[in-house]
């Protein structure tokens, strides 16, 4: 359990979020042309991270919007939150 | 074996104040190579080690632990164990692994407390009742024992439960397993341990792998905080932390990390004598043999790799239990703690090969892996051994998230994902 700082609405407790995974998993441009390797890599294979992860978050019991966070998931402490279509932050690869 | 145990053990060693009894298995310094090296010494590491070296053939073989075994989620389950799954191929797995834990406590001469109390599924709504029904006609034509219980029949077999028609969510009835039950986790583990050691299997604790050497497409051996260990074959049963060895090798998996938590009660007198699980408000209870009420709780939403879990999700469980148990209003928690389970797309298990030669993986049990230990741990074994699986784990491959060809398991998972 721990605190978001929603970009939009502020520092909420943990629940009042869902989690969408990892971010930056990109929507195939062409699915028609996808091959079946392919597929199973955008709708199933994760890094599923143990330290610094990028991953979605939805204040789904707040404003409902989408941003991203950076979390070290080994300690589930938040390093970073900005927003949709922003540039992830280059400090934490 | 060296040291059997029997009543005439126990007289011995009782005439001795109990001071002679023998380590029952051995601790030692890894060698240089193995012709099979399991990652993880858990109930399904263990029981794999254990199978190869008794039903494949396999001496010189090494289980690596990071920390002591059946530390990680084989002891922090809730003991489950039942078969009651909805298809063919998850029947054949899970149902395997019952026949072998009806018989697991003779075959390891180590008592692993198997209680074939039966668990019960209730079911709160129209839906739950029609897939509860459905699975218990799939069940019965795989040969799995499975009855549906009306709510009469419900109360009449756990009295406790609060069956009132006006509460949030109603109990309209359930299924029950009576071949189901429980086992304590920790003598599993300890049972594999002795008995693989006993022939032979090297059990190395404090033992944690750090990276994979491969050379091409096949693997050579590990890079472990004890120096590097050659080997051939090496069967990954790393839970939770599957992932983070999996990348190692440079594989990505369908598995996404998870707390899930679980907590007990003070002990009491005997008071519930099955297990009773309840997917739709997220309940589940049973009594241990010491008196504590086991309850399983659900995970958090998100990756995490912190062994804790969010305060909400208990209360969340523990609101469940009160409004389907008013009798435990008054009982205090002792304990409360997380687990780090690995959970898969489709629900269902990963006893695979891999497309790296040599390298196996057995993951992906998410909230529901130790009741498969013995039947895991064969299947892996037989994996492992062959290059090859078993009919009863083809189903479980890799190879699954490519072709479609997913074992749903979602409505059969006690846990919602």
């Amino acid at each position: 359990m721990f605190l978001i700082n929603c970009p939009f609405c502020g520092e909420r407790d943990q629940s009042e979020f869902s989690s969408g995974g990892e971010a930056h998993v990109v929507r195939p441009k062409q699915p028609t042309e996808l091959s079946d390797d392919e597929w199973a890599e955008y709708l199933f294979m994760r890094k599923n991270i143990k330290g610094i992860q990028f991953e979605r978050w939805n204040h789904v019991h707040g404003c409902r919007k989408w941003f991203n966070v950076v979390r070290d998931t080994s300690n589930d402490k938040i390093l970073s939150v900005y927003k949709m279509g922003e540039k992830p932050p280059v400090n934490y690869k | 074996m060296k040291n059997k145990y029997s009543v005439f053990s126990l007289i011995k060693n009782a005439l001795s104040q109990h001071e002679n009894w023998q380590q029952a298995w051995g601790n030692p310094e890894p060698k240089k190579e193995y012709d099979a090296i399991i990652v993880g010494g858990g109930g399904h590491g263990l029981a794999t080690a254990y199978y190869l070296a008794k039903k494949h053939n396999l001496k010189n073989i090494a289980v690596l632990e990071k920390g002591w075994i059946g530390g990680g989620n084989t002891g922090r389950n809730t003991t489950i164990i039942r078969s009651n799954y909805l298809w063919d191929a998850s029947a054949g797995l899970y149902d395997h692994a019952l026949k072998l834990w009806e018989n697991l406590s003779q075959e390891l001469n180590y008592n692993v407390m198997f209680s074939q109390r039966g668990v019960m599924n209730l079911a709160h709504n129209l839906q739950d009742v029609r897939d509860l029904k459905r699975r218990t006609h799939a069940n019965r034509l795989n040969g799995i024992d499975a009855v549906w219980l009306n709510t009469e029949e419900v109360k009449k077999f756990c009295p406790i439960i609060n069956t009132s028609p006006s509460i949030r969510y109603p109990v309209l009835g359930g299924t029950l397993q009576r071949r189901a039950g429980t086992a304590r986790h920790d003598a599993v583990a300890w049972g594999y341990a002795r008995g693989a050691s006993e022939m032979g299997v090297d059990i190395i604790q404090n033992c944690e792998v750090k990276g994979i050497k491969r050379n091409g497409d096949r693997v050579e051996g590990l890079e472990t905080t004890k120096g590097f260990i050659k080997t051939n074959k090496i069967g990954v049963v790393a839970a939770g932390h599957s992932s983070v060895v999996a990348n190692m090798a440079g594989l990505k998996l369908p598995l996404e990390s998870k707390p899930l938590q679980a907590l007990v009660s003070e002990p009491v007198k005997p008071i519930i004598d099955t297990v009773v699980m309840s997917n739709a408000v997220h309940a589940y209870v049973s009594q241990s043999d010491k008196g504590e009420l086991v309850i399983g709780a659900g995970t958090d939403s998100y990756v995490s790799y912190t062994q804790r879990g969010s305060h909400n999700i208990v209360e969340e469980t523990l609101k469940a239990i009160l409004e389907l148990y008013p009798i435990f209003s008054r009982m205090k928690m002792l304990r409360q703690w997380g687990g780090i389970v690995d959970i898969c797309p489709d629900a269902s298990p990963i006893i695979s090969k891999t497309n790296i030669k040599g390298l196996y993986f057995n993951c992906g049990w998410g909230t529901g892996g130790f009741k498969a230990t013995p039947g895991s741990g064969d299947l892996f074994a037989h994996t492992i051994a062959n290059d090859e699986p078993h009919k009863l784990n083809a189903a479980f491959n890799l190879n699954r998230f490519i072709s479609g060809d997913l074992v749903d398991e979602h409505g059969a998972a006690a846990v919602a994902h």
